[in-house]
């Protein structure tokens, strides 16, 4: 898939948690794990290790804790 | 002419507890008090002769042929206006209301052309009935003066005639029409002898205001107002009780038949639903089942630059299997999935899912509702624990205030809106929140105390600064909030939405409503009693929908509009069984009942019935798939009645896609224009030619039933359990009911739900089990679903499609009345006399700037593509607001649409999409390569034919 695409997407995740953010990160965690198809997570699994160009934050430590 | 099957109690049932008993001919009767006579009489077996009552309208008191006696009341009082007391002695039959009534009818006939062995409604004639009944047996002022015998027919409506030299000037169609309808298109002009029913101001019924929705046919005592496809055929002999295939009301039909021939679509007055109402579309919009384009032979080809080949159901099930075990075996298992459809059965979309899941072994399904409803899935299941709308229908005639957001009912779902019409008439306000100005803002004898025209994309932002009045101006049920919802997650949501930045003085520069309607608006919806919300795609299909439908929810909360009649959170659903495909697992992270993949109980429940391991992972959404197919790690897909090549956004990202794949399996009615990119083609079956369920908008599992053979050999059930055998897991079903009765036992909200309970209630409302053996017309009465209501976080933040000097309008989509969908089955009826062909809607002053005029051709460009439409120069829109349709796929609206899409599901923005008008004289590049496209796969359909002869 686009990772251009999958960035958009988790940070428009990420974007809709701006009022809580002390559960920001859990919660596009968990997002990911309920809805996204493994080869989604998997690309962007990648995509942060490589650095995650585009990502916002908490999107980063989301997809951080989704490789734990 | 009603329903051949159904009889007529003469006045509407009278909703009242106390009763009354009085005796009519001698016999003892008991009756709601307000009865009327004539419907008190009915119910006791004695028919008193009537013209101008029907029991679908409030009576009229002025055929004066329902005369009866009352001891002790002076006269002879219309049965039909009387209402029954305590203690009444009535008298139906005596020579003197004998002798009053044969004069009556006397002079009827004596005005009537005697032409009943040629005429359509000749033994369903109740004026012929009525002759018979008062024993007329001459007419004594002949026939040879002053009639209306001679006056002309009127046939502009392509399915009924008004033939006025029948007419009985009963006034049953005009108040059809203004009273069931609510259109007000018919009255009685002229006086005296010249009085006659006019359609608009002498106008023909195509002309006028008329939605040709059939209720004047069917009040109609004589054949004055006759169905065409009667007078054609002849009169049917025998209905079956069905459900409409098109929109999510999901009206209940008689279909009235002729051996296995549809002779016209009636609609049942016993439903639960519809009330004996219908539109346009369900009423007289079935041809298409029977239109030449259907195909009924399976067809296969290599590639879709070849003919197809027709070829034998056993060769195109094992070459579909073939090519799917291919692709798993060199690609890998995920590499396939399914689309379950909307407009299939509950048993049918319950079966592809588990063709995917068990079959397939994985859990790419999805189905439309990903491009409509599926932010309302998440959002309702978020705040109140259960993907659905929380009333039914007939609770809107308990409420005092009818908010409805991003929804046009009057076109998209015309039968509930003429419930809700009735209730506006009846004093409740409603709220318009809306960019359009849609008909229900103004429309005769109905007015919007307020209509928020919002710039579109800010749905967020105005249900916040709603929810900002609510809250600061402590408007809040505070009762409520304490007793049924979360403290803690309330505490929360409540010091969000304080915050001066959801004031609505400060929302007005980003939604362009004036704060004071804003907080207007809050006060009436937090204070002016029972108030109800209605919403549809206008919320959905923006890239915060699912927030919105949070914020809509946590207003109903906070105004404890929730858990009774008149009240609650109601998605209009699009299509007739969007929520019961969503219902039946037809999301690829949900087994049938929403629960999610990963919850092992659930998961070892389906194992163990089906026998296979099942995958605990979410599989692909629909814009995944495609995503994935361009990516080479997606290379086939089996679609059951959906079109995704002309309903989804965005549409060469769309078709390269499907050009990617390997094999498409299309399973439909038609060669539509996902099919033209198919590589095997299933015969479709239509809703009349199998068994099964819908579930409507409202939770209403109601029975489909077949009326005639599946013209393509087999119901769509029926190939999806051949393909899953040559797959190599054979499902072991006979009958759609054995499908249930597994739903039933594998889903707690389905557990009482079987065919024979829904033939013994007429329909079903789900949750159905132990606690609730009827139904739950009302949901979450004493405590939500998920205990507590949960009032959620719902910041705005902007769409990243923004206007700007290159694209400086704002294209928002919808559906209009007579055309459904991407109109597979409306174009291919006489409904396209009303809509034949998508336009743009633009307002004067945009149109002025640009030079474009009303019909001229204009190019719409937008980030994503261009298309050629004309144009409609309309106030309904505003400065700055386009609107389209997307029902004829040459229009190419979802060239234009973008890949944007709700951050929580991935429905489509549809609604918000910037663009540029210019005025052009040629059709876009994208329709020349349709056109060239389409006629190419046109030329592959009819060689096919060539080839199999």
């Amino acid at each position: 898939m686009h990772i251009e695409r999958l960035v958009e997407m988790i940070n428009d995740i990420a974007a809709n948690q701006v009022a809580d953010p002390d559960n920001a990160v859990d919660v596009i965690t968990s997002h990911l794990k309920r809805f996204w198809d493994p080869r989604m997570r998997a690309q962007i699994i990648a995509h942060a290790e490589q650095g995650g160009v585009g990502m916002a934050a908490e999107a980063k430590a989301a997809v951080a804790r989704l490789s734990l | 002419m009603r329903c051949i099957d159904e009889s007529d109690l003469g006045t509407p049932a009278v909703n009242a507890a106390e009763l009354v008993t009085l005796t009519i001919d001698g016999h003892s009767v008991t009756v709601p008090k307000g009865t009327s006579l004539m419907r008190a009489a009915a119910l006791a077996g004695i028919g008193v002769p009537k013209l101008c009552a029907t029991d679908s309208l409030e009576p009229f008191g002025s055929c004066r042929l329902c005369l009866v006696e009352v001891e002790g009341m002076k006269g002879t009082p219309a049965s039909c206006t009387t209402p029954a007391a305590a203690g009444m002695k009535v008298t139906t039959q005596n020579d003197r209301l004998a002798t009053l009534r044969r004069n009556v009818m006397e002079l009827y006939i004596s005005d009537h052309p005697l032409d009943c062995l040629t005429c359509p409604a000749n033994g369903h004639c109740e004026l012929q009935d009525m002759a018979g009944a008062v024993g007329l047996r001459e007419v004594r002022y002949g026939y040879a003066g002053e009639n209306h015998c001679s006056l002309p027919k009127d046939e502009s409506n392509p399915y009924f005639t008004f033939d006025a030299s029948k007419c009985i000037v009963c006034s049953r169609c005009v108040r059809a029409c203004a009273d069931v309808q609510g259109t007000f298109a018919l009255t009685i002009a002229g006086r005296g002898f010249d009085s006659h029913v006019s359609a608009g101001v002498e106008q023909s019924f195509l002309a006028s205001d008329c939605v040709s929705c059939g209720a004047c046919v069917q009040a109609c005592p004589t054949a004055t107002l006759s169905e065409k496809s009667i007078i054609a055929r002849g009169q049917p002999e025998h209905s079956v009780v069905t459900t409409c295939a098109y929109c999510g009301v999901g009206c209940s039909f008689r279909a009235e038949m002729k051996g296995a021939e549809v002779i016209r679509m009636v609609p049942s007055q016993d439903g639960q639903a519809n009330r004996g109402h219908s539109c346009v579309k369900g009423r007289f919009a079935f041809g298409y089942a029977t239109h030449p384009d259907r195909i009924t032979s399976p067809m296969i080809r290599a590639s879709i630059h070849e003919p197809w080949r027709e070829v034998s159901w056993e060769e195109a099930i094992a070459h579909a299997a073939s090519e799917l075990k291919r692709i798993q075996a060199k690609y890998g298992k995920d590499a396939v999935g399914g689309i379950t459809s909307s407009r299939c059965t509950n048993e049918e979309t319950y079966l592809v899912q588990k063709l995917v899941r068990a079959a397939f072994g994985n859990n790419n399904v999805d189905t439309c509702a990903r491009v409509c409803h599926s932010p309302t899935g998440y959002g309702l299941k978020q705040t109140l624990g259960e993907s659905a709308g929380t009333q039914a229908f007939d609770s809107v005639e308990q409420a005092d205030v009818i908010m409805v957001i991003g929804a046009n009912p009057t076109d998209g779902h015309p039968v509930f809106a003429s419930r809700m019409i009735q209730r506006l008439r009846a004093g409740a306000k409603l709220i318009v929140i809306d960019p359009r100005s849609i008909d229900l803002v103004r429309m005769p004898h109905v007015a919007a105390a307020h209509h928020l025209k919002l710039k579109p994309g800010t749905n967020v932002a105005l249900v916040n600064a709603i929810a900002h009045v609510i809250v600061t101006e402590k408007l809040v049920d505070e009762a409520f909030v304490a007793k049924r919802c979360e403290g803690p997650a309330f505490e929360k949501w409540k010091h969000f939405i304080s915050g001066d930045e959801h004031a609505p003085e400060q929302t007005e520069a980003v939604t362009g409503v004036p704060a004071a309607d804003v907080r207007a608006v809050a006060r009436l919806y937090a204070t002016g009693g029972n108030a109800a919300i209605y919403y549809g795609l206008g919320v959905t299909e923006h890239s915060q929908g699912s927030t919105t439908v949070m914020g809509i929810a946590n207003l109903a909360l906070a105004t404890g509009n929730l858990g009774r009649e008149g009240v609650g959170v109601n998605p209009l659903r699009g299509q007739n069984n969007v929520q019961g495909s969503c219902d039946m697992g037809s999301f690829p992270h949900e087994f049938p009942g929403y629960r999610h993949v990963s919850d092992s109980a659930t998961r070892i429940l389906f194992e163990a019935a089906w026998g296979v391991h099942l995958d605990a992972e979410p599989g692909l959404r629909i814009p995944n798939m495609f995503e994935a197919a361009l990516d080479g790690s997606f290379r086939a897909l089996y679609v059951q009645g959906e079109d995704i090549a002309q309903s989804d956004p965005d549409t060469q990202h769309v078709t390269a896609a499907l050009e990617a794949m390997e094999c498409i399996i299309v399973q439909d009615l038609f060669l539509n224009e996902t099919a033209k990119f198919a590589h095997v083609f299933l015969p479709g079956s239509s809703f009349l030619e199998k068994d099964g369920t819908f579930t409507n908008a409202e939770r209403r599992i109601s029975r489909v039933r077949k009326v005639m053979p599946p013209l393509g050999g087999k119901a769509d059930w029926e190939a999806t359990l051949a393909l899953s055998a040559a797959l190599g897991y054979a499902m072991h079903y006979t009958h759609p009911s054995e499908i249930m009765d597994e739903i039933a036992r594998l889903t707690p909200s389905f557990a009482g739900v079987s065919f024979a309970r829904i033939d013994e209630l007429g329909s079903i409302q789900w949750p159905c089990n132990d606690e609730t053996p009827t139904g739950t017309p009302t949901m979450h009465e004493e405590t939500f679903t998920r205990g507590l209501g949960r009032f959620m976080l719902t910041p705005y933040v902007p769409t990243h499609e923004r206007s700007n000097d290159k694209y400086p309008l704002i294209l928002t989509t919808g559906r209009i009345l007579s055309q459904y969908n991407v109109g597979a089955q409306t174009r291919r009826t006489s409904n396209s006399l009303w809509h034949e062909e998508d336009r743009l809607e633009i307002h004067p002053h945009d149109a002025e700037t640009r030079g474009v005029v009303d019909g001229d051709w204009v190019g719409i460009k937008s980030r994503a593509g261009e298309t050629v439409l004309r144009a409609r120069v309309s106030e309904a829109v505003q400065p700055g607001v386009v609107y389209t349709t997307f029902h004829f796929p040459e229009s190419g609206a979802n060239v234009i649409t973008t890949e944007h899409s709700d951050w929580a599901t991935n429905c489509p923005e549809y609604k918000v999409t910037a663009v540029q008008v210019v005025k052009v004289t040629h059709p876009s590049a994208w329709q020349e390569r349709y056109r060239r496209f389409s006629d190419e796969q046109k030329k592959f359909l009819d060689e096919r034919a060539t080839l199999s002869r």
